[in-house]
């Protein structure tokens, strides 16, 4: 019965959306009161709905229901109730419900949010063009990747829960992305919305940017959590593979941070209004265009999916509607939304900040070319070929370093005009930093010079940070410091994420000692200043595994204990096929000591073992978790709220009249 | 220097139609299936115990003269099975000798599966540690060879062959090898 | 001594997983140091086939264990890189290499990004020319000889062309 019940829900959740974009466009464009409330309802409803679906999925699988194909397919009655709960998005079906829930979430969220904020007509065209992509969501779940599709007779038991998923990242990691790709539908919604009125204005912008903001922490976060889960989980410490499918995150990860500083230019400065709405189209198409490559199966191969071609084509139909469509409008209305007067000089901070939108989609652009370029030959009848991490390294970077350097500059830029010679007086000493932390870490990285060059764009960004507090203090003394608004201060915060993740992905890479070697009980290794015991090995017993424990002491140069390290291998009841690694990981601020277990070598009672010793490789998300926070104190500045009672203010000026 | 406004704003849709297209070309390729670079090289020479007679040698000179077939298959891959009955059928009624290459698998279970399904092969060649299956590029099994008479290998098949893919492919390009054989 | 273990089951991890494996973990000795950070290198630069999207280092699948094996044989016995790349690229096309070679096919994906700044930053300086027009910019602030020295250095020579649309 929950099936049928969330199987409806999700049935009349479509409805709904398609209410909502009919009552949402056709109300913004008749400016009629009934149908606009009407779409913002429906909004609610429609969030309601989805919600009961993804609670009725959910406790079938708490259940254990394995009359549900999905959950007979991905779940197990033997997992640990957590693994049952998170392994309803573990695959397909699943996956794309809590896609469906969060962007009807986020619909929702705006209805209620915006309708203090935002002209009605303008709000409900919003909400509406929501509606329109939620409607092109659900149908593709209920037409050909139905969660609620029974499965008669039951089979006794289901096939359980890819071991590599059964792991706490599977309950962050997911949802936090999709609450980012799904966020950046509230900015493409704006934008089409304003193409639809045809004009931009500041309020609205101002409006805007704490929802690309917020997006954007979800995807940042999503991002590197995924990435540190890779790290401990595979067992081989490799944290960024440039796989297509971390590509279709960093994609959208780039160009909404295009998006955020071009909305600062648009909100504060009245310009670059139709890039910006480009901006926050294109964030978008590139979240689908990531679903695409992921669901389709072009580019990865994933059976089913090469088999069966059909979800491929409809996500791809969705994808030239809602992408085609509003490129369209763009090229029809861009224009009218373009018209500004706003002048300003090439050295300013809106020239850097236009500058850091060039870079950052041309970085962009860079990975969309290395991951759609083998299958653009090869559908021209061209040659088979792959693109893989050697070349986005080579050419990944060298656009990245440029915009590093630039963020340090722009801190202390001042709007409209500024000069070379202030700026070199003022960024002296951030140079200095950078050249003494490069000749630092020259020897340290091993004559890697592009690692220290990386360390001494990292001074120099974190130089150009202290360089523009300490130009706020000296103006208006600490109590300006300590006043700064929320938004600058999460910017700051934000570039100091940056310069931190500099870092490590600087020297995490070409510092990394790792050595596979071949120990038994007794055995040690040495590697990096440290002594890897193995001490011996312990039977254990999961929930619905049973494995082998190694018991590691790490001693350093003078003996003193550093760490205590538990690596497992572990074979699951259900797929005695895949042993899992689990690491013996110790993280530190300088370092991460990583044990991992191979397999036993013969009947000898020996086991091959990788250890690793890892500096800095923390520093890659820390710096990730300061963007996200950065990001999240500039959303919540006063000024985007007061800028909604200033608007409301003036409406009430108006009315008398 | 400046772009017309509706070049200037239409520029994102014409780039987005072109990806589009190619993505839609995409859509229908199967991204597991990788040419191979010996399509019109010569054969790779081996040399190796025949499955059956483990004291007699077989290899690639045995393949010279003749338009023939090498199939690569093993006792543990399922998918063999499947096309197993058609390989049957083809060394029954068709003109062109199979030679088989044995990969990765242990004697015995690949005699019983001989023995049990029907040997279509002319001989077997027991690859047993795959160092013949790497100079052959065989990345899955099972795969299947069409060399004309000069030993050049003309074709690669990957995975099962299904009527179809025998039809549509392999014996139309028997036949033009034939007619070579038969030219002067 | 050895270079991170980049590859490709992150697919994995961002959601979706194919079927990565925890990779391989296989002592091995090399005469010398030099052949030890060749035999890694070439293995994490070189793609498994059987399982689409992982190098061989990362691979436990049988076919990525011969071809280590195959490569640790060569780079032992004093093969160079590219000998090494030949023998597998001879066998299995280009496909195995995740570093594609520069050929007259491959010139848009290895400039591609170049391209892509070097339009970017040509837009960039025709929107800074058209912006920065000297006759609509109102005075900003009273310095003002740091802003002759902007206008000196920045400045596009046009003042009547150049505004907005």
């Amino acid at each position: 019965m929950t099936a049928e019940l969330g199987h409806l829900a999700l049935a009349l959740a479509l409805a709904l959306a398609a209410l909502q974009a009919v009552l949402g466009l056709g109300g913004g464009a008749r400016g009629d009161a009934a149908w606009i409330a009407g779409a913002l309802g429906a909004a609610r409803g429609q969030a309601l709905l989805t919600v009961i679906a993804f609670a009725a999925l959910t406790w079938a699988a708490v259940r254990s229901d394995f009359t549900l194909l999905y959950l007979a397919q991905n779940s197990n009655s033997q997992l640990p109730l957590l693994y049952k709960i998170t392994g309803v998005w573990g695959a397909h079906e699943g996956s794309l419900l809590l896609w469906g829930m969060v962007l009807a979430l986020w619909g929702a969220a705006v209805a209620i949010q915006g309708r203090r904020a935002l002209p009605a007509a303008f709000l409900a065209r919003l909400v509406g063009v929501l509606g329109l992509v939620g409607t092109g969501f659900l149908a593709f779940l209920l037409l050909t990747s139905n969660p609620f599709e029974r499965l008669w007779p039951p089979p006794p038991e289901g096939r359980d829960l890819n071991p590599l998923l059964q792991d706490p990242g599977l309950a962050a990691h997911p949802p936090l992305l999709y609450m980012g790709y799904v966020g950046l539908a509230v900015p493409f919604a704006f934008a089409v919305a304003a193409l639809l009125e045809g004009r931009m204005e500041a309020a609205w912008l101002r409006w805007a940017r704490p929802w690309a903001a917020v997006a954007w922490v979800f995807l940042t976060l999503g991002i590197a959590i995924g990435s540190w889960w890779a790290y401990y989980e595979l067992g081989w410490g490799g944290w960024w593979f440039w796989d297509p499918v971390e590509n279709a995150s960093l994609m959208p990860w780039l160009v909404a941070t295009a998006l955020i500083h071009s909305l600062a230019v648009s909100e504060k400065r009245g310009a670059f209004k139709g890039w910006t709405v480009l901006l926050a189209v294109l964030a978008f198409a590139l979240s689908l265009l990531g679903t695409f490559l992921v669901r389709s199966g072009v580019l990865t191969s994933v059976h089913a999916f090469a088999s069966d071609p059909t979800r491929g084509v409809f996500i791809l139909v969705l994808l030239l509607a809602v992408v085609g469509g509003s490129l369209l409008l763009y090229a029809l209305r861009g224009e009218r939304l373009g018209v500004s007067d706003v002048r300003f000089a090439p050295v300013s901070r809106e020239g850097a900040l236009l500058a850091n939108n060039a870079l950052l989609l041309a970085a962009a652009g860079a990975v969309l070319i290395g991951t759609l370029y083998p299958l653009v030959l090869e559908a021209l009848g061209g040659a088979k070929i792959s693109v893989g991490p050697p070349y986005f390294n080579a050419v990944f970077l060298p656009l990245v370093a440029p915009l590093v350097a630039l963020t340090a500059v722009a801190g202390v830029l001042r709007w409209k005009r500024d000069a070379v010679g202030r700026l070199a007086r003022l960024l002296w000493p951030a140079g200095l930093a950078a050249l003494g932390a490069g000749a630092a870490a020259v020897p340290a990285a091993r004559a890697h010079l592009a690692a220290a060059a990386g360390v001494a764009l990292a001074a120099w960004l974190a130089g150009g940070i202290a360089v523009a507090l300490w130009q706020r203090a000296r103006h208006q003394g600490l109590r300006g410091l300590a006043r700064m608004g929320r938004a600058e201060a999460g910017m700051h915060l934000a570039h100091l994420g940056l310069a931190v993740t500099v870092v490590g992905v600087s020297l995490a890479g070409p510092l990394e000692l790792a050595r596979d070697v071949r120990m038994g009980a007794g055995d040690a290794v040495r590697l990096g200043g440290y002594l890897f015991r193995l001490e011996g090995f312990t039977r254990v017993q999961g929930p619905n595994y049973e494995g082998v424990r190694a018991r590691f002491r790490v001693l350093d140069g003078d003996g003193r204990m550093v760490a205590r390290l538990f690596p497992e291998k572990r074979r699951y009841g259900s797929r005695t096929d895949m042993p899992m690694t689990e690491a013996g990981i110790e993280a530190g601020a300088f370092r991460d000591l990583y044990v991992s277990l191979g397999e036993p070598i013969g009947k000898t009672g020996d086991w091959a073992v990788r250890v690793h010793v890892k500096p800095f490789v923390r520093w890659v998300w820390g710096g990730a978790l300061l963007m996200a926070l950065g990001g999240l104190w500039a959303a919540s500045d006063r000024r985007y709220r007061m800028g909604v009672r200033l608007r409301r203010a003036a409406v009430a000026v108006e009315e008398p009249a | 220097m400046r772009l017309g406004p509706h070049l200037r704003y239409g520029l994102p849709l014409l780039v987005f139609a072109a990806l589009a297209a190619l993505l839609w070309q995409g859509l229908g390729r199967d991204p597991r299936l990788v040419p191979s670079p010996l399509v019109g090289k010569p054969a790779p020479a081996f040399s190796l115990p025949s499955l059956r007679e483990p004291s007699r040698v077989v290899g690639t000179d045995d393949l010279r003269g003749r338009v023939a077939l090498l199939n690569v298959w093993a006792s543990w891959c399922t998918a063999c099975r499947q096309e197993h009955p058609l390989l049957m059928r083809v060394a029954r009624e068709e003109k062109v000798p199979i030679y088989g290459l044995n990969y990765k698998d242990r004697r015995e279970d690949a005699l019983r599966w001989l023995d049990g399904l029907g040997d279509p092969y002319v001989w077997s060649a027991h690859d047993l540690e795959g160092r013949v299956g790497i100079d052959w590029g065989v990345y899955g099994v099972p795969e299947t060879f069409v060399i004309d008479r000069r030993g050049v290998i003309r074709y690669k098949h990957i995975g099962p062959i299904d009527e179809r893919a025998w039809r549509e492919r392999i014996a139309p390009l028997l036949a033009e090898l034939r007619r070579e054989e038969a030219a002067p | 001594m050895r270079r991170p273990r980049r590859g490709a089951a992150l697919a994995a991890v961002a959601l979706f997983w194919a079927g990565a494996l925890p990779g391989a973990i296989e002592p091995r000795d090399f005469p010398t140091a030099e052949q030890d950070a060749l035999y890694h290198e070439l293995i994490e630069e070189l793609r498994c086939l059987v399982c689409q999207n992982q190098n061989l280092a990362e691979s436990n699948a049988p076919l990525a264990k011969d071809l280590r094996d195959e490569i640790a044989a060569m780079v032992t016995a004093g093969k160079g890189r590219e000998e090494v790349v030949a023998f597998l690229v001879a066998r299995y096309g280009d496909f195995v290499l995740y570093r594609p070679p520069l050929r007259p096919d491959t010139w848009l994906l290895w400039a591609g990004p170049f391209v892509l700044l070097v339009a970017g930053i040509g837009a960039l300086a025709l929107v800074l020319r058209r912006r920065s027009t000297a006759a609509g910019a109102p005075a900003p602030d009273p310095g003002s000889l740091e802003r002759a020295r902007a206008l000196l250095r920045g400045s596009a020579p046009d003042t009547t062309e150049g505004g907005p649309r």
